[in-house]
């Protein structure tokens, strides 16, 4: 199978434009009637929708930030009511509070076919048994690529993440041979399959992959390959625009193929805002042309990168995003789950027996992400065994937890010790190496 | 009973060298020490012979100190003496958290003890006839 929707898949640079302008003008007009956060922004700057009269006239629209999404929270920002929603997903922001996104029954086809696109490209067909170790949950990874997989009419295996053992036993027995997870723990499944004497090919049927939801290398691309023998393809997404299958590599790997007649990608100088020519690098903003639930406008994601329009040999016609290559936010993603720094703060200022001084270090043993969080004793507390002091980190690592969805370990330190900075940046070392 | 000061040490090299240079500088000498430790950390416990200035030295010296009440008993020459006392402590219903013993210049073994329950050990031991310092 070369693609699963050929004619939006493939078609020419000049209906691309027309579509893209078509829908454009029509979501401008529908975001203005439906969402009042949209309509008092373009009124802010005598902006009417009858200004927007092609897809070249974006740079008009007004930017949509995260924050503008947290003001809303929960359901201000949608343009459907309940009646018409049929799913939310939810994403983890700074100070503790949910970004939310819901989606209509055409958003969750359109997610879906996107998905499919992207699980093609990773060489899946009808006859495919597709392996989701993805979470199901709030988290968009799991349920999206489930909805892709029955989309193209393959046969999904909702095996969700955890439990290596009988993920294992589910890919041999089932014979999978396409998979959706995490680059990292793609890694740590080749290692168990090693340990365990399953060989590619023989014990294995794997020939494909779509992992995402972390940053990931071109060298790690290369020791999946080498390892499993599967094509290993990167996938990108985010639950406020739609999850994975936003855009995907194909085969040839010249770029993830953004699916850009659902989602208009382009490319802002962090600090001016100014649209960038495409090849130079910066922040990646989203714009919705099809959305129903909850449009955005020129939502900025935080995500740096640059787009490419060389064609690519596997027919595709869509413009391409090169591989994300940092945040311009302090956002951390450990184990595919987002931390903000601030979320941190916010645990450490609620517990008496600590200081509000930390650091974060982050690392990655054995493929897997790990995060220590180093923090101060109060000094006003009284300690003189051990026990104490396991107490106080016992209490902080599940509030941690709680607070952070993903685990982190906590070292306890004297007061006074960690280094006290301005910029918020050096708090983190990251010791990963992509 | 015998005051004493808990020092909390993260696992660092030099860090109870660096406690001990604190105490040294300030003129405080260290009459016992006793350490617990787990893997990434130590609870580093003295004796000095004068608690209140070592307290406040290591304060200001930014290390994390708990001044704590110890009873402390001087332990007769006999054999299991200390076994006895500590039976009579435990059937009287007296938990002790941690004891260690003292340097001593008597020639008796002098040991402290961290209890919740001080009145009722120091009950116990009088009714003993243990010396108490
Ligand atoms: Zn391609």
């Amino acid at each position: 199978m070369q693609y699963f929707q050929k004619e939006l898949e493939t078609m020419s640079a000049d209906q691309k434009k027309v579509l893209q302008s078509e829908r454009l003008v029509k979501m401008v007009k529908y975001v203005y009637e439906n969402q009042k956060p949209y309509r008092a922004k373009m009124d802010a700057i005598k902006l009417k929708p009858d200004d927007i009269k092609s897809i070249d006239d974006i740079y008009k629209l007004p930017y949509t930030v995260k924050q503008d999404l947290r003001d809303a929270y929960p359901f201000g920002m949608m343009a459907r009511s309940k009646k018409d929603l049929v799913r939310l997903h939810a994403s983890s922001a700074t100070t503790g509070k949910l970004t939310v996104a819901g989606y209509t029954m055409n958003d969750i086809d359109v997610w879906g076919e996107c998905a499919a696109r992207s699980l093609v490209m990773a060489g899946a067909d009808e006859d495919s048994i597709i392996h989701v170790a993805y979470g199901y949950g709030l988290f968009t990874g799991g349920l999206g690529m489930h909805y892709g997989g029955e989309k193209l009419g393959a046969c999904v295996v909702p095996a969700s993440a955890g439990n290596t053992q009988k993920q294992i036993q589910l890919i041999t027995d089932f014979g999978a041979d396409i998979i959706c997870c995490t680059p990292s723990y793609i890694i740590y499944l080749a290692e168990e399959f090693e340990k365990m004497g399953l060989k590619p090919g023989v014990d294995l049927k794997l020939k494909g992959g779509v992992f995402g939801a972390e940053a990931w290398s071109e060298n790690m691309r290369a020791d999946i390959e080498k390892r499993l023998g599967i094509r290993a393809c990167d996938i990108y997404g985010l639950s406020e625009i739609a999850g994975p299958g936003v855009a995907c590599d194909c085969e040839y790997k010249t770029g993830m193929h953004f699916q850009d007649d659902h989602f208009y990608p382009e490319i802002v100088d962090v600090d001016t805002l100014e649209q960038l020519p495409i090849g130079e690098s910066g922040e990646l903003v989203i714009t919705t042309l099809t959305k129903e639930g909850m449009p955005l406008l020129r939502y900025r994601t935080r995500d740096i990168a640059s787009l490419n329009a060389d064609p690519c040999p596997c027919g595709r016609t869509t413009i391409k995003l090169n591989k994300i290559t940092g945040r311009s936010d302090d956002m951390l993603i450990i184990r595919g789950v987002n931390v903000f720094p601030s979320q941190i703060e916010s645990v450490l200022l609620k517990n008496h027996n600590i200081e509000p001084h930390y650091h974060i270090n982050v690392d990655r043993v054995n493929n897997l992400d790990t995060m220590e969080i180093v923090v101060e004793l109060s000094p006003h507390i009284s300690i003189d065994q051990v026990e104490d002091v396991e107490a106080i980190r016992k209490k902080l690592t599940s509030e941690m937890a709680s607070a952070l969805s993903v685990s982190a370990k906590i070292t306890l330190v004297s007061p006074g010790t960690v280094e006290r900075s301005e910029g918020k940046a050096k708090r983190i070392t990251d010791r990963r190496k992509l | 009973m015998i005051k004493q000061i808990a020092v909390f040490l993260e696992n660092r090299e030099g860090r109870v060298s660096e406690c001990c240079k604190a105490l040294k500088d300030a003129g405080v000498n260290l009459c016992s020490m006793s350490i617990a430790d787990s893997k990434e950390f130590g609870i580093l416990r003295i004796h000095t012979d004068n608690n209140e200035l070592a307290h406040v030295t290591l304060k200001k010296a930014g290390f994390l100190s708990t001044m704590v009440d110890l009873v402390a008993i001087e332990v007769p020459d006999t054999p299991g003496a200390l076994a006895d006392i500590l039976i009579q402590l435990c059937d009287g219903g007296v938990n002790i958290d941690y004891m260690y013993s003292f340097a001593n210049a008597s020639g008796h073994a002098q040991i402290g003890f961290k209890t919740e329950t001080p009145e009722k050990a120091i009950v116990i031991l009088e009714k003993l006839g243990v010396k108490m310092i």
